[in-house]
């Protein structure tokens, strides 16, 4: 069974439509990427999924329940696009608060300050930390509660390469512990690291496909010039 | 509702407090100030005797629904909020933890202006000093439960300053500070009727006048009653899910 179930979404915000009967899964245990430009609704979707976002159609399932049901808020670790943590306290404040607030031990705080390698920030406040700092606490936070699925909104903003590189080697050590996870992002070249990808366009799913699916679908060897040939074949 | 949940939200917001000390010393100076100043004004006379305590009692009032609108504010812009509404929290954890840590402040602030008005400046009351802090308590809980309410209709931190002039002034002018209640015009003294600060207001005139009654019964749990209602509209406007 997969782990999130989209089901002809439609969302309005504003009167404008922003996701329009939109229908995906994420499987379990996975990395799944969800990737588009920035405005494609990606965000909106993710919010739907965390059940945070007014839905005007369609039926979104996460982990066997409905979304935003309270038995999930424990199982759902979700990181927002804003950074989403307090910016007048330290980094081990604000995670001693999230882990009473989730009721997990506070060494389970030391230990996500060290996935996310804030060990030498974690008494400074969080509003002088550098914005990609400040995204790995937000990360931290999510990660807390070892939630059975993690909804990342573009996690590696901001970050230089190499830690780019560590939170996908955490993000895949999580799903072979049994984790699934959604990763939204907007730069291409991440797409490889992911087991299976959304690819969304204004409001609407181009394609839900593995890396290698998507090569042999339009024989682009480079994943943004697949995208760009997915695009191309739909207008 | 879980206690740990609640507690952990007081202390987060007290160590947040705690970061802006100067943030404090306006909380506690002000009003010191100002009863300072209330008092050389009337030369320490009978005005100042007569509006005093129940200013000692109404300050915390203005500062809490002024600082806890603003934190309310902040926790719905930078997204705090809604990561906690993800998180198992119940609206009404967040709502009580920020009123006990608004409550805890609010006692530091009525000991000070309290020790300095019925010492140095020769402030007398007839009744219980107890009584003063403890209705300037009650009123700062009041303060909160209205700001974090009123917070949910401001979209910025200047829409938000200005809802203090809107809610708190009309209810200082009309509480019977100004104008003794029995002279208002009727539709004035229906609209006094209406609101909370009346109650809060001749809670601290009859402490000071010595004469607390049944009437001070009935003020206190008019205050009470209204801060429950504050807080309930405030888990009203608290979604968990918004567009």
């Amino acid at each position: 069974m997969n782990a999130v179930e989209v089901e002809r979404l439609r969302i309005v915000r504003g009167g404008k439509v922003v996701l329009r009967e939109l229908s995906c899964s994420v499987a379990r245990c996975s990395v799944t990427g969800l990737l588009g430009p920035s405005g494609s609704g990606k965000s909106t979707l993710i919010r739907a999924i965390v059940g945070v976002q007014n839905v005007a159609g369609g039926d979104v399932r996460v982990l066997g329940s409905q979304a935003g049901a309270k038995e999930l808020r424990a199982r759902v670790g979700y990181m927002t696009q804003a950074s989403s943590v307090y910016g007048d306290l330290t980094v081990r404040e604000n995670l001693r608060f999230f882990a009473s607030v989730l009721d997990v031990p506070r060494d389970r705080v030391e230990q996500v300050i060290a996935e996310v390698a804030l060990q030498e920030e974690a008494d400074r406040v969080v509003e002088r930390l550098s914005g990609g700092q400040r995204t790995r606490v937000s990360l931290a936070a999510a990660l807390l509660g070892e939630p059975e699925l993690l909804v990342l909104d573009e996690p590696t903003v901001g970050l230089d390469p190499m830690l780019r590189r560590d939170l996908w080697r955490l993000f895949r050590e999580l799903a072979e512990q049994g984790a699934t996870l959604l990763v939204s992002s907007h730069v291409m070249d991440e797409a490889d690291r992911c087991d299976s990808l959304l690819l969304i366009r204004e409001g609407q799913l181009l394609a839900q496909a593995t890396p290698a699916e998507l090569r042999a679908r339009t024989g682009a060897e480079q994943l943004d010039e697949a995208f760009l040939r997915l695009i191309e074949a739909v207008s | 509702m879980s206690l740990r949940v609640t507690l952990a939200v007081t202390a987060r917001v007290l160590a947040q407090l705690r970061r802006d000390p100067r943030t404090i010393a306006l909380i506690v100076g002000v009003p010191c100030l100002l009863e300072t100043v209330l008092k050389e004004l009337f030369r320490g006379g009978p005005v100042f005797q007569h509006a005093g305590p129940p200013l000692l009692g109404l300050f915390p009032f203005v500062t809490m629904f002024l600082v806890t609108s603003i934190t309310m504010l902040r926790e719905r812009t930078s997204g705090t909020l809604e990561r906690l509404m993800t998180m198992p929290l119940a609206k009404l954890d967040l709502l009580v933890g920020y009123g006990i840590a608004f409550a805890l402040v609010a006692v530091v602030q009525a000991v000070v202006v309290s020790s300095l008005s019925f010492g140095l400046l020769g402030l007398h009351v007839e009744g219980a000093r107890v009584v003063v802090v403890a209705l300037a308590v009650a009123n700062a809980v009041l303060g909160s439960s209205l700001g974090l309410f009123v917070s949910a209709f401001a979209e910025t931190e200047f829409q938000a300053v200005q809802f203090m002039p809107a809610v708190v002034f009309p209810q200082i002018l009309l509480c019977g500070l100004f104008a003794d209640r029995g002279t208002m015009a009727a539709w004035l003294r229906w609209i006094s009727d209406a609101l909370p600060l009346t109650y809060a207001y001749d809670a601290l005139a009859r402490t000071a006048a010595g004469t607390y009654g049944a009437r001070f019964a009935v003020d206190v749990g008019v205050v009470c009653g209204c801060i429950a209602l504050a807080l309930a509209l405030g888990a009203a406007t608290l979604r968990r899910r918004t567009s």
